[in-house]
């Protein structure tokens, strides 16, 4: 089944909540995927710094003396918070690729995540409610999120194959369904140069959006082609620096609420995920259509 | 009457003394706050009663009803009055995917607007949608009446058996082996009764086009291979 949650935020002066409100969507849709829960969350800009957020199975070895050691390595002024299995790095723009080459080498148990200016992606196997607990996801604040709660169909119950996947930066993809020409699409989307790091069709689905706006389209037009080229049953909630889009396939048979008010609008899977967001008695809610892309940006 | 304030109580408890009703008693009154989007809320009731939910439902709200009259002071999520063999349900603000799926009898009113596969191999049900409905509507649906004020969308009445559809919009195409078809007399007498039933007063019949089953597809022929 898998459940979704999404929340873009227009009034600034819930932003503090978002953490919260997010993880309460969340945390209502675990009967929809206890498998391993995800959350991708859009603070603040900072200027010309770049976050990467990333994990490693071992934290205790893994993040002990690695500032010391970036620095070593020719990375200045990386600064690292950690956060339980996951840590977010923060370096200038220009050193991003110089770090995941130092962390390949240095640190050969770390996945990255995501990158970006904004982004932060919190991922692991477990009940959503342990795993926002985990990373104190609930006291974030931020513009906008998605999130995912997994019942895992077309690959392994582990954390790389938790959503959300971000495959560019600032760029992230929670998925509800299955694609049926995964295979195919990742074979091309390898011979462009993007790189893929599991077997998970929504991975796919991310890094295709990645191709799509790398030749320049933007995240709504990127959703549009993506109704042609992907095939098979998809609810997708996306995130991008400012934006945030909702699309589902033209059979729509995996479900999708939607709420807007003056203050956000809201994704789930189901009402009831929604509930809690204030407002939403006074809420325009509506099913989005079949094979129609909705789109904000702030 | 009986409140049942499902911030605080249990759905079990509520679907437990709607189980306990008398089949043949007196009709009762129920009412139902704070169902925030629970599945499955006054569902299999077999009882003369009036059940009033204040507040949106999520899935299989007012399944398998019989004899009840249900209405949701909201919106429905999917699979509203699922397979529900007598009694009226109705919907004041929209419905989710496939309301009404494979009921065998009662009336289903839906206010606002249905999503996609509405009616799904309905199969007595008569099934009233103020508003649109969405694609796939009524498909293998195999009997009773489904009333569209509004819209239909895409291949509405595929592969239909016996069922009548009624549409007062447009629709966006039919499916194999639905078509249009003639609207006589007896049409237009059950189609007022069915808006009667449903409350509406200021519609009216011959406003609407009616669909059903070209029944070419009955029986098998080779040279209907492709539309299989």
């Amino acid at each position: 089944m898998c459940g979704i949650v999404g929340l873009f935020l227009k009034d600034k002066s819930l932003e503090p909540q978002l953490g919260a409100l997010l993880s309460e969507m969340l945390v209502t849709m675990t009967d929809r995927g206890p498998d391993s829960a995800g959350i991708a969350i859009y603070g603040a800009d900072q200027n010309d710094l770049v976050k990467l957020t990333i994990q490693s199975p071992e934290p205790e070895t893994d993040f002990v003396g690695l500032t010391e050691d970036l620095r070593k390595a020719g990375i200045k002024n990386a600064s690292i918070l950690p956060k339980n299995t996951h840590a977010v790095i923060t370096v200038s723009s220009e050193q991003i690729d110089a770090t995941r080459s130092a962390l390949e080498e240095l640190r050969p148990n770390v996945r990255v995540m995501g990158t970006g200016t904004a982004m932060e992606i919190y991922k692991e196997v477990g009940l959503p409610k342990d795993v926002l607990e985990r990373f104190k996801i609930s006291d974030m604040s931020g513009t906008h999120g998605i999130g995912h709660t997994r019942m895992a169909t077309e690959s392994a119950v582990t954390t790389l194959g938790a959503h959300p996947f971000s495959t560019g930066s600032d760029q992230c993809l929670v998925h509800n369904g299955s694609l049926s020409n995964h295979n195919n699409l990742r074979r091309e989307l390898t011979r462009e140069g993007i790189r893929l790091e599991t077997q998970n069709d929504s991975e796919v689905a991310a890094a295709y959006l990645t191709g799509e706006m790398a030749k320049g389209k933007n995240l709504g037009e990127a959703l549009t082609s993506a109704l042609d080229d992907l095939d098979g049953f998809f609810t997708f909630v996306v995130g991008t620096k400012s934006g945030f889009g909702v699309v589902r396939d033209p059979i729509a048979c995996k479900p999708a609420v939607m709420a807007e008010t003056d203050a956000y609008v809201a994704f789930g899977s189901e009402y009831r995920a929604l509930v809690n967001l204030p407002g939403i008695e006074d809420a325009r809610v509506w099913e989005p259509e079949p094979a129609t892309v909705y789109f904000w940006e702030h | 009457m009986p409140v049942f304030d499902l911030a605080t109580t249990e759905l079990r408890a509520l679907n437990q003394a709607l189980h306990a009703l008398d089949k043949s008693g007196v009709p009762e009154d129920f009412e139902i706050t704070n169902p925030r989007g629970a599945h499955a809320v006054a569902v299999g009731i077999d009882a003369p009663v009036n059940v009033t939910i204040n507040g949106s439902v999520g899935y299989y709200c007012a399944g398998m009803n019989e004899q009840a009259n249900v209405t949701v002071n909201g919106n429905a999520g999917p699979g509203v009055a699922e397979n529900m063999m007598s009694g009226k349900v109705v919907i004041k603000g929209d419905a989710s995917q496939y309301a009404g799926a494979t009921a065998h009898g009662g009336l289903l009113v839906i206010e606002g607007n249905a999503s996609s596969r509405c009616g799904i191999s309905m199969k007595g049900v008569d099934i009233v949608v103020k508003g649109n409905i969405g694609h796939m509507s009524a498909f293998m649906a195999q009997s009773g009446n489904l009333v569209v004020l509004g819209d239909a969308g895409d291949a509405l009445g595929d592969s239909l058996y016996e069922a009548r559809l009624f549409v007062r919009g447009t629709v966006k195409s039919l499916g194999a082996d639905c078509e249009k078809k003639e609207m006589r007399a007896e049409h237009i007498d059950l189609l007022t009764k069915l808006l009667a039933d449903a409350g509406i007063t200021d519609v009216k019949p011959e406003e609407f086009t009616r669909y059903g089953s070209a029944r070419t597809l009955y029986n098998f022929s080779v040279d209907n291979f492709d539309a299989y």
